[in-house]
């Protein structure tokens, strides 16, 4: 038989090629129909990261704190007091609290394909949703951070506010473009597995341009071209406004919105159709 | 290759079409033998071409044994036709998505059996609901009820290859992948499994079993495909191809 035949015998029967890239909508639906595996499998990771230390969940928060007053340490003694924002305590909490948020679910991405690699090779399933279940996870592990920010936040005498409330869809905003960030980090370290010892750095990077324990509107005054440039950063302006609606003193411009959303769309659809064209890249060496 | 397709009934299940599976590896040593350069990462590449050209057609009803020595490729092939190992060329087709069933395949070692079941359950296509109305049933097939609290990667393998073959199993499908899953199972769950894999055929499914033994080769298979060194060497009736595979070792 000719190679050809053996096709023509395979299309007549109905048969079709196996592992071969659904079309993007029959990805979705097929990702869609699993979504019991990633909210699942991201629940068993969280119940067995819990168990594996003895304060199980109390370091999701205890982390943050304790980044929280190492930085709040060396920064509030060695920066000049001018480039200290005012209520400093409750400026770095924020800005920590709310980078673990994004800097876990980077780093939980770049790991997602890579680390189930005995999952990927014995079972077919869309394998997005090992990234999303990252994801979940996260968002999961951000309750009880915000929960703690807001008491820390009262503890240093901020009011408690309506606008509290515009956390919800600040965050909603940024999981959607940590779920693009996660994504794009899952297939890349696919491809290049040394990328997961650069993720680290990434992080770091975008940790100081973040402004999370100085005030970057302040320190880059007469700085204009670079002021857009850390503008342009997308966790900067999520940072910035969860400040502005939960620390006085701290206002927010129309532009922070403009590009919260416009990076939480452009990163997750991008994310989305970049990791599916990779779909038959994973669990192959 | 003695027996063409055409003596067979049933509609065609799995096609395999001059499938051909490459393996990029970084050799060390003295394969790799090269100079210190960091940046000439190329110079330790080796590749491994461990399926050369397979052609064959599964049908509905036939049960296949796979075998050949250690290394030939049937675990590459296993992994091919259930979509998990991109073929280097050539392409592999089938009526249903394929479930294969290996040895190395632990799923999560960190989690308990019990968490095992419900998202092997969950990955293989069902919804919660039905993985919560299996769960009993895997865990009875399985034998392994008061081993199911303990994580996964603290069972003996032939547990595992228990657990594994039970979730496999819970759910109908029509092509089924079994890479020596059954090899470390004790006599009693072989013959249960043995008996399962009979009742899939039966509902005109198609198995692949890759094994050793030839006893269970012999046992539950209805045609044989003997590979070697990546290439189809035999592909015909269970006796004919085993008697010549002992033949050869000879
Ligand atoms: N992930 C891999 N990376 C590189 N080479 C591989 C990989 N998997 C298999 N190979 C090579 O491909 C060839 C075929 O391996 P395969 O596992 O398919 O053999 P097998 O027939 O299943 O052997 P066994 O009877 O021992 O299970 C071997 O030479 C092996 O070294
Ligand atoms: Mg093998």
């Amino acid at each position: 038989m000719t190679p050809t035949d053996l096709e023509a015998l395979a299309s007549d029967n109905g048969l079709e090629r196996v592992g071969a890239r659904p079309p993007l909508r029959a990805y979705i639906v097929q990702t869609w129909r699993r979504r019991d595996f990633a909210s699942t499998l991201a629940r068993y990771r969280l119940q067995a990261a819990m168990s594996e230390n003895r304060l199980g969940m109390g370091w999701v928060v205890l982390r943050p704190i304790l980044n929280a007053i190492l930085f709040g340490t060396i920064f509030g003694v060695i920066m000049p007091s001018d480039t200290r924002p005012d209520n400093f305590v409750a400026f770095l909490v924020v800005g920590v609290f709310i980078f673990e948020y994004f800097t876990k679910t980077m780093s939980g991405g770049a790991n997602s394909i890579v680390g189930s690699k005995s999952l990927v090779r014995s079972l077919s399933f869309p394998r997005i949703l090992l990234p999303i279940a990252i994801v979940i996870r996260q968002f999961v592990e951000l309750i009880p951070m915000l929960l703690v920010m807001m008491v820390i936040l009262l503890v240093v005498g901020e009011p408690i506010q309506w606008s509290w409330l515009m956390l919800v869809p600040v965050m909603m905003l940024m999981t959607l473009f940590n779920l693009g960030i996660a994504l794009i980090t899952a297939r890349l370290t696919v491809h290049v597995r040394d990328l997961s010892q650069i993720i680290p750095l990434v992080s770091r990077v975008v940790f100081y341009t973040s402004g999370i324990f100085f005030d970057l509107e302040r320190v880059l005054a007469d700085r204009q071209e670079l002021l857009t440039l850390a503008r342009l950063n997308p966790v900067h302006d999520f940072i910035a406004l969860v400040r502005g609606y939960m620390v006085t003193g701290n206002p927010i411009e129309p532009f922070m919105w403009w590009i919260a959303i416009g990076a939480a769309v452009v990163t997750s659809s991008f994310g989305l159709v970049f990791f599916w064209k990779g779909e038959e890249r994973y669990g192959r060496d | 290759m003695t027996e063409g397709s055409a003596t067979r009934t049933g509609h065609p299940t799995v096609v395999v079409d001059d499938l051909h599976i490459k393996y990029k590896t970084f050799a060390s040593g003295k394969a790799a033998s090269g100079t210190r350069a960091l940046l000439q990462r190329q110079r330790g590449i080796r590749v491994v071409h461990a399926v050369k050209g397979m052609t064959f057609v599964a049908h509905e009803g036939e049960s296949i044994g796979v075998i050949g020595h250690n290394g030939s490729g049937k675990s590459s092939l296993m992994r091919a036709i259930a979509g998990l190992q991109s073929p280097a060329s050539g392409s592999v087709f089938a009526s249903s998505q394929p479930a294969l069933l290996g040895v190395n395949a632990a799923l999560l070692g960190d989690l308990s059996g019990s968490k095992n079941v419900i998202l092997g359950s969950l990955a293989l296509g069902n919804s919660r609901a039905q993985a919560d109305a299996v769960y009993q049933d895997i865990v009875d097939f399985s034998g392994l009820e008061e081993f199911i609290d303990l994580p996964m990667k603290t069972y003996s393998s032939g547990m595992a290859a228990r657990l594994r073959f039970s979730i496999a199993v819970s759910r109908d499908h029509q092509i089924l992948l079994v890479d020596e899953a059954l090899a470390v199972g004790d006599k009693e769950f072989r013959a249960k499994s043995e008996a399962r894999i009979r009742e899939l055929r039966e509902q005109a499914g198609t198995v692949f079993l890759v094994s050793h033994s030839m006893r269970s080769i012999l046992d539950t298979c209805s045609r044989v495909l003997w590979i070697d060194h990546g290439n189809l060497k035999m592909d015909g009736d269970p006796q004919e191809v085993v008697d010549a595979y002992q033949a050869s070792k000879n």
